[in-house]
């Protein structure tokens, strides 16, 4: 009873670091497709992109996993505009987003995923550094600082980027697009170029959140599928475009996704987030904290 | 030799007044001059690349009957084509004496159903809820199969493949074949009826508007349901015969991700609007893959795949039959 006691509360608190894991890889499609509208299924091949980028810096110039993706956020900031521009000018323009720009970012996920494979083998890939082993004891629960760092990756991300949105001009451009792009036209504001820059933002969230990923698993190039239905469980939970929704939403999941697999074994927990989507649209579209 | 697919295919369409069954007759008739021709070349792995291309003709068919005449993006085309396979793998174990059309027909019924499962949870809702939700399926489906020892479990399962085909003699991979080519028949032949019958009209309403379409009086969400279950149970059945053909089914070949990216790619790259474009595709793509696969390597084949898919779309995405199409007028 006292073991399994035990086990219960260090599998909650484990979730719960998860879920701040989780909400750093969901963030940047509650900013595409919460707030933008685009369908970015490809953003776990950018994540995936990042883990490479902090496994580079890590072994081969010996630097801090999560510095080498900070170093590199600008790059992927420009490579989220030029994105964001080839899918205006080829699809929103067009109004052809629903079958030809899904199927565009579904064939980018592709490339990404083999071209990484291709240069990088399939072999898994892990990082080292001062926080990849050992815990943070805490008299009940041992914290490994292997899920903490991730986990407070995930928070000041989001503390960042919410308050980046509610007080900055740009930010509140933002979301002044995700409100209402027509009227932003009236205002002679051009919407693409607002995107642009939260598409950008959206991909830089990408570096990052692969640095928490290697730190927390070892990465090799076909895992990003399995976060496809996490991220979007994660988001359409939570209530398109709402921070605090996402946040919550992701908690949740990283909860009963530990649960999942402390009481019915790993292989298990891919089927959660399946779950919890299905649901979700089933009975509550909007999610718990949607508008 | 399946280029002849495409050829006869065109002389049909040319002639817009043919009827169904006449359609049907001609079908079946450049099916068995196909056979005939790859029987000719007289090795086996002509039939077993042959078949890959058909079974693509197959498979991107289904994928368009839903993708391209409603508009409704399905990436969950492993999870369908899995259960279709693995549905076989459980009829082999449990009933190894059942003829193959017979596991074929039933691992269509099982893929149909969870399509009409998963399409009305989500099909009442904006189109890319849909196309999300059979993303996870896909990966829902294969937890499930991992985690099932009946069917191997993530060691995979071994199929005795008979020695000889039933019925013609020869090769066994001769008999899949024959049975691909006539899969191929039926799906093109319903593709085409659907285009031509009041069904493919709703389809296409939903397509171009859908809130129009329901205003109208279109029963979008029964009309949605009806091609979720078509396309999804034809991509059960492309996949039913694959136990047999690989022998060796492990979950992680039978949902990789190119079947996905194939199915998607090859009608995208032909042309959506009707059923010409999915073979076109089919044909050209899956044979430079052939072709590829063996000059190069298997891997760039892939690649390559995924970089016509991302500039077709972007470049011609009414695919290579409206650039004819264009060219004419």
């Amino acid at each position: 009873m006292d073991a399994s006691a035990g086990l219960l509360i260090n599998a909650v608190v484990s979730g719960l670091l998860l879920g701040g894991f989780y909400a750093a890889v969901s963030i940047g499609v509650a900013i595409s497709f919460g707030m933008l509208d685009i369908v970015n299924i490809a953003h776990p091949a950018f994540i995936l992109l990042g883990c490479y980028v902090a496994f580079i810096g890590n072994t081969v110039f010996g630097i801090d996993p999560i510095l080498a993706t900070v170093i590199t956020l600008p790059a992927f900031y420009v490579l989220g505009m030029l994105a964001y521009q080839v899918y205006y000018v080829a699809f929103e323009r067009r109004d052809d987003q629903s079958l030809r720009g899904l199927s565009f970012f579904f064939g980018i996920l592709f490339i990404a995923e083999v071209g990484l494979g291709l240069v990088f083998g399939v072999d898994y890939r892990s990082v080292q550094a001062w926080y990849t082993e050992g815990n943070l004891n805490l008299g009940v629960v041992d914290l490994p600082w292997r899920l903490l760092v991730p986990f407070l990756v995930g928070m000041v991300m989001v503390a960042a980027l919410q308050v980046f949105l509610s007080r900055t001009f740009i930010g509140r451009a933002i979301q002044a697009v995700a409100q209402d792009q027509q009227a932003l036209r009236l205002m002679a504001a051009n919407p693409a170029r607002i995107k642009r820059i939260a598409f950008g933002l959206s991909f830089a969230t990408a570096a990052l959140a692969g640095a928490a990923m290697i730190i927390i698993q070892p990465v090799e190039p076909s895992i990003g599928r399995e976060y496809i239905g996490r991220i979007f469980a994660i988001c359409v939970l939570g209530g398109l475009g709402s921070f605090p929704g996402m946040v919550i939403a992701a908690v949740t999941l990283g909860i009963v996704e530990s649960l999942t697999s402390t009481f019915f074994g790993p292989s298990w927990a891919p089927a959660v987030a399946f779950g919890v989507l299905l649901l979700t649209l089933a009975v509550r579209p909007s999610g718990i904290l949607g508008r | 030799m399946a280029s002849l697919v495409a050829k006869d295919a065109g002389k049909a369409a040319a002639q817009p007044g043919l009827g169904n069954v006449a359609f049907i007759a001609a079908l079946i008739v450049a099916a068995v001059a196909i056979f005939g021709v790859t029987r000719s070349i007289g090795n086996s792995y002509a039939f077993f690349a042959a078949y890959v291309v058909v079974q693509y003709i197959v498979l991107g068919t289904a994928w368009n009957i839903l993708g391209g005449y409603t508009g409704y993006v399905n990436f969950g085309i492993t999870a369908f084509f899995a259960i279709g396979a693995y549905s076989s793998v459980v009829l082999y174990k449990l009933a190894p004496w059942l003829p193959l059309p017979v596991m074929v027909a039933v691992g269509g019924v099982f893929a149909a159903l969870v399509g009409l499962g998963t399409g009305y949870l989500t099909l009442r809702l904006r189109g890319v809820f849909f196309s999300i939700a059979t993303l996870a399926l896909a990966v829902v489906v294969q937890t499930l199969i991992t985690n099932w020892d009946f069917v191997g479990g993530a060691r995979g399962a071994y199929v005795l493949r008979p020695r000889l085909a039933p019925l013609i003699g020869g090769d066994y991979i001769q008999y899949l074949y024959l049975l691909m080519l006539g899969l191929g028949v039926i799906v093109l032949a319903t593709a085409r009826a659907i285009e031509r019958s009041a069904l493919g009209y709703g389809f296409a309403a939903i397509r171009d508007d859908e809130a129009a379409a329901e205003a109208s009086g279109v029963p979008t969400l029964r009309l949605k349901l009806i091609a979720t279950a078509l396309s999804g149970g034809f991509m059960g059945m492309a996949g039913a015969p694959l136990p047999y053909y690989v022998t060796y089914l492990d979950p992680s070949s039978g949902f990789s991700l190119n079947y996905a990216v194939n199915a998607i790619a090859m009608p995208l790259i032909g042309g959506t609007s009707n059923w010409v474009g999915p073979i076109i595709g089919a044909v050209v793509v899956g044979g430079l893959q052939q072709y590829i696969s063996v000059t190069i390597s298997s891997a760039i084949n892939v690649l390559i795949t995924g970089l016509l898919l991302v500039i077709f779309v972007i470049l011609a995405p009414q695919g290579i039959v409206g650039l004819f199409l264009r060219k004419k007028r």
